[in-house]
């Protein structure tokens, strides 16, 4: 499991947790995010900013 | 739009005029897009400039994209080191450092400036504000002088909070001034702001409230400090570095120059499209709907300046379709706005002004849950701070959307 981090804001994308308040389930690896998901923090779309390994 | 011609003029390569170039070669993608930026044309993030210490970051760090990779991603132009001086509206030209530019259509996207108190003293100008990846630079520069050991800042808002929370971090002593009686006074209710204090005061930074700068001035050699901050009831504090952080306000001289409606920013409608001050030049130019549009922190959408990323999103996304051709208005739901002090994590999601109604806050030792209800008992605004920061979500979508 990788941890990812918004390069705009700082906001930490962890595959571990994912993002279940917005439909992205415990454990969903970076690449199988949609790319209609945006950072929750400030809407940076995951499309356009690739999140930075960490 | 045809795919020859003179396409969209941004001016501004910040977030917001980056966004809209990004958002727009999503939709079209042969359009024109020309940025005309005073800056390097590089991108980077300016949130990250208050929190980049404590992690290292140099300014070169920081920088994510060049000029020159940017151009070739989206392909669009850009010209950097060139300011606009004037826009003539009835003709659609920019007047710029590098001469003429013709545009179709026209997005100002040139941000905002920090504000600057009026402080007396010889070292007045040696205050800095840190707004820019120029300033970054020249702080970071600064700061690594083993003399400089003491950072003072003026202004306890969040950009205030931030910096003092990553100096100290990284090692450096933080008194905060500020003339208000709490850390962020626009945003936090009274308990909420307390738990703020307390946290950053237990990480070491030191708050003067109900206190503001009154000069400073150059120390004497001997004094082993390099500047003296004299407050405005008349304390001395040795110090070694003043950054000024009491907030940004809209760069809107050229807009207003040019003829167009300027209150505390550029004034758009929902399209984000400005107005002319003068309806009779409108009509002189010839055209029923003024091809000049605003976004980011220099616009002000129906009354809402709102300098965060998540507004600057929306309206990217919005006026990308309008500029290709679908009159599209941006919405507005409850952009919370996260605080980045990590001694204290905090989340905000302010009542609009004006709007009557109550807060009501849950303190616990781990955080404080703020709500703020209006008098039918619905939700209209909240702030998180520490543990309560995990109902951000769950709240926001109660909350209305602003527009």
């Amino acid at each position: 499991m990788k941890v990812y981090q918004c390069i705009v804001c700082g906001y930490v994308y962890d595959e571990k947790a994912g993002d279940p308040e917005h439909g992205i389930a415990p454990g969903t690896r970076w690449e199988d995010v949609p790319d209609s998901w945006a950072c929750p923090d400030c809407g940076v779309a995951k499309a356009d900013f690739e999140m930075k390994e960490i | 739009m045809s795919a020859t011609g003179t396409g969209v003029v941004i001016v501004g390569s910040g977030l917001a005029g980056i966004s809209v170039a990004r958002e727009l070669r999503k939709l079209d993608a042969t359009v024109p897009i020309r940025v005309v930026t005073a800056d390097s044309g590089g991108f980077y993030s300016k949130p990250n400039l208050s929190n980049a210490l404590a992690a290292g970051k140099s300014p070169t760090q920081l920088m994510l994209t060049l000029r020159e990779v940017l151009e070739k991603q989206l392909n669009i132009r850009i010209d950097a080191g060139v300011r606009v001086t004037n826009i003539l509206l009835a003709g659609q030209v920019l007047e710029t450092t590098a001469g003429r530019i013709d545009y179709e259509k026209l997005v100002l996207a040139p941000g905002a400036q920090p504000i600057r108190l009026a402080i007396a003293g010889d070292a007045a100008a040696a205050v800095l504000s840190v707004n820019h990846i120029d300033d970054y630079a020249v702080f970071r520069e600064q700061l690594a002088s083993p003399s400089v050991k003491r950072v003072a800042i003026l202004g306890a808002g969040l950009i205030g909070c931030e910096f003092a929370n990553d100096l100290r971090s990284a090692g450096f002593e933080v008194d905060v001034f500020d003339i208000a009686p709490q850390p962020l006074g626009r945003l936090l209710p009274a308990q909420a702001a307390a738990f703020m204090r307390q946290h950053l005061e237990a990480a070491g930074v030191r708050f003067h409230f109900g206190v503001g700068a009154a000069s400073v001035e150059r120390a004497g050699a001997a004094s082993g400090n390099i500047y003296s901050l004299t407050d405005s009831v008349g304390t001395v504090h040795a110090v070694d570095l003043v950054l000024s952080a009491v907030g940004l306000i809209p760069d809107a001289a050229l807009a207003a120059a040019a003829g167009m409606v300027v209150n505390r920013g550029i004034v758009t409608d929902r399209q984000l499209r400005c107005r002319i001050a003068d309806a009779e030049s409108q009509a002189g130019a010839g055209r029923t709907e003024v091809q000049v549009f605003a976004v980011g922190d220099c616009a002000e959408v129906e009354g809402f300046n709102l300098p965060y990323v998540m507004p600057i999103m929306a309206q990217a996304r919005a006026l990308a379709k309008t500029l290709a051709g679908v009159p599209t208005d941006v919405a507005y739901p409850a952009m919370p706005v996260v605080v980045k002090t990590p001694a204290c994590p905090t989340v905000v999601c302010p009542p609009p002004p004006g709007v009557v109604g109550n807060w009501q806050e849950d303190i616990s030792v781990d955080g404080v849950r703020a709500v703020f209800v209006l008098p039918d008992g619905s939700l209209c605004g909240f702030a998180l701070c520490g543990t309560a920061t995990a109902e951000k979500s769950a709240l926001a979508a109660r909350l209305p959307a602003l527009l």
